[in-house]
């Protein structure tokens, strides 16, 4: 471990480590500090993205995808399911533990170091450069570094230390808890998402098959209702009726945003991508593809500020603008629709359910199934359609 | 004042990303509540997946 680089990347999730990777590749000294003894485990994650997701930046291995996803079932809190087959793309369940890994490698393959069982405690600036304080297996470390990423996941304390409030309201992040389960009969094809109040309040309960047999099966519980009920106690319930004969292999648990991304996630000499940075879809709860995006983006504008002799917060804006322009924009207005979903009763979801049920099953699609909500909600209309027209 | 039930924390963190005081740490393997700077919101416990915290 050297004692200063250009950039030391807090957190090796994928949007640390493409951080790390395309940093590194751009020529400039890069090292990445993750505080578990492993990258890539424990998985906090549902696993699920979309094809274009991952294939926008590699052609995957087929040792990243448990199973590959082409439909799904949406089921109202009464049990009408709604089934929907991809058509245009298909999803995977990702082996997070194997990916992650996977792109740590690649990253140190462009050069970066990378150290697991790094716990880091604070973070100062003196002078032009950031002092990272960390724990390396019992010991206690600094180095010095002209630029810091914080990729340290949703509950990350790196912004707050640069004065950027990452906190968030209750109404905006899910109480999340998951299982892996086995023993199962399921369809290795098909994810099944469970909605309404009596499944999950203002979240969803979800079935990602991750191979014959077993599934990851979990469940969001909006922070707004977590207080009366408990997600793990929604969660044991519906296993119960469900499937009764499921054994659990995984409990993991944790927190996932569904808020609007920060609007100013930087300050002088640091970003924070991902989690982070609340770059999440606020409906899908989806935040694997944004953090690689945001991660690669921050990598990129890292060494040219490093180039360029210019780490200030002015020059990464454009950090903040290509973001916007890629995804930021249209979490922004997604939000402004799962806003909306959160208001619907399980009576007008299930209304919802039975309309769009009437329809032959090839005319049942993502967008029916909003266009037919917009009739109980007028409101959302014009959300509906400036999601849709942002796609 | 938060009670943790240690042994059953997941250290997953969701209680540090709602503390408003930022009084919480979750490291790999533990949990520390600095109280001295605790406002008793009790956030932490109402987000809790797994109900290991409790007020008292």
């Amino acid at each position: 471990m050297k004692d200063q680089y250009d950039l030391v990347v807090i957190g090796g999730g994928p949007g640390g480590c493409m951080s790390a990777l395309h940093a590194a590749k751009n020529g400039i000294s890069v090292c990445l500090l993750e505080k578990t003894r492993d990258i890539g485990y424990p998985v906090r994650c549902g696993e699920a993205i979309g094809e274009m997701g991952v294939g926008q930046f590699f052609k995957p291995k087929e040792s990243w995808i448990a199973t590959r996803i082409k439909k799904c079932r949406i089921i109202a809190p009464n049990g009408t399911k709604l089934k929907i087959s991809f058509k245009k793309e298909h999803g995977y369940i990702l082996n997070r533990r194997i990916f992650d890994y996977d792109l740590s490698l690649m990253a140190s393959n462009e050069g970066a170091e990378i150290h697991t069982k790094s716990y880091v405690k604070s973070i100062e600036k003196i002078n032009e450069l950031y002092h990272i304080h960390f724990d390396h297996l019992g010991d206690s470390k600094v180095i010095k570094s002209k630029i810091v990423v914080g990729a340290d996941g949703v509950d990350s304390r790196i912004g707050r230390w640069a004065g950027i409030r990452t906190q968030f309201k209750m109404k905006d992040i899910e109480s999340c808890v998951q299982y892996s389960v086995g023993n199962i009969d399921i369809d290795i094809n098909r994810m099944d998402m469970y909605v309404g109040k009596k499944h999950a309040p203002g979240g969803y309960l979800w079935v990602f098959p991750k191979g014959e047999g077993f599934a990851n099966i979990g469940i969001g519980v909006s922070g707004k209702y977590s207080k009366e009920k408990s997600a793990k106690k929604y969660l044991d319930e519906f296993i119960e009726k469900n499937y009764p004969t499921a054994t659990i292999h995984t409990n993991m648990c944790g927190g996932v945003p569904c808020a609007k991304p920060l609007s100013k996630p930087i300050a002088d000499s640091l970003m924070l991508v991902g989690d982070a940075a609340h770059f999440v879809n606020p409906i899908t709860g989806g935040g694997i593809a944004a953090a690689m995006k945001s991660g690669m983006f921050a990598g990129q504008v890292a060494s040219e500020a490093i180039q360029a002799e210019d780490t200030s917060e002015e020059f990464l804006q454009k950090y903040i603008s290509l973001c916007k322009k890629d995804f930021v924009n249209r979490h922004n207005k997604i939000y402004r629709v799962k806003e909306t979903i959160q208001k619907l009763t399980d009576e007008e979801m299930n209304y919802i359910a039975d309309k769009i049920n009437q329809l032959p099953p090839h005319k049942i699609t993502l967008a029916k199934i909003f266009t037919t909500a917009i009739l109980k909600k007028p409101s959302m209309i014009i959300d509906v359609m400036k999601m849709f027209a942002g796609f | 004042m938060i009670d943790i039930k240690e042994n059953a924390c997941d250290f997953c963190g969701v209680c540090v990303s709602v503390c408003p005081p930022d009084c919480i740490e979750v490291r790999e393997s533990s949990i520390i509540i600095d109280n001295d700077i605790c406002i008793d919101c009790d956030l932490c416990v109402y987000i809790c997946p797994i109900e290991v915290l409790s007020s008292s």
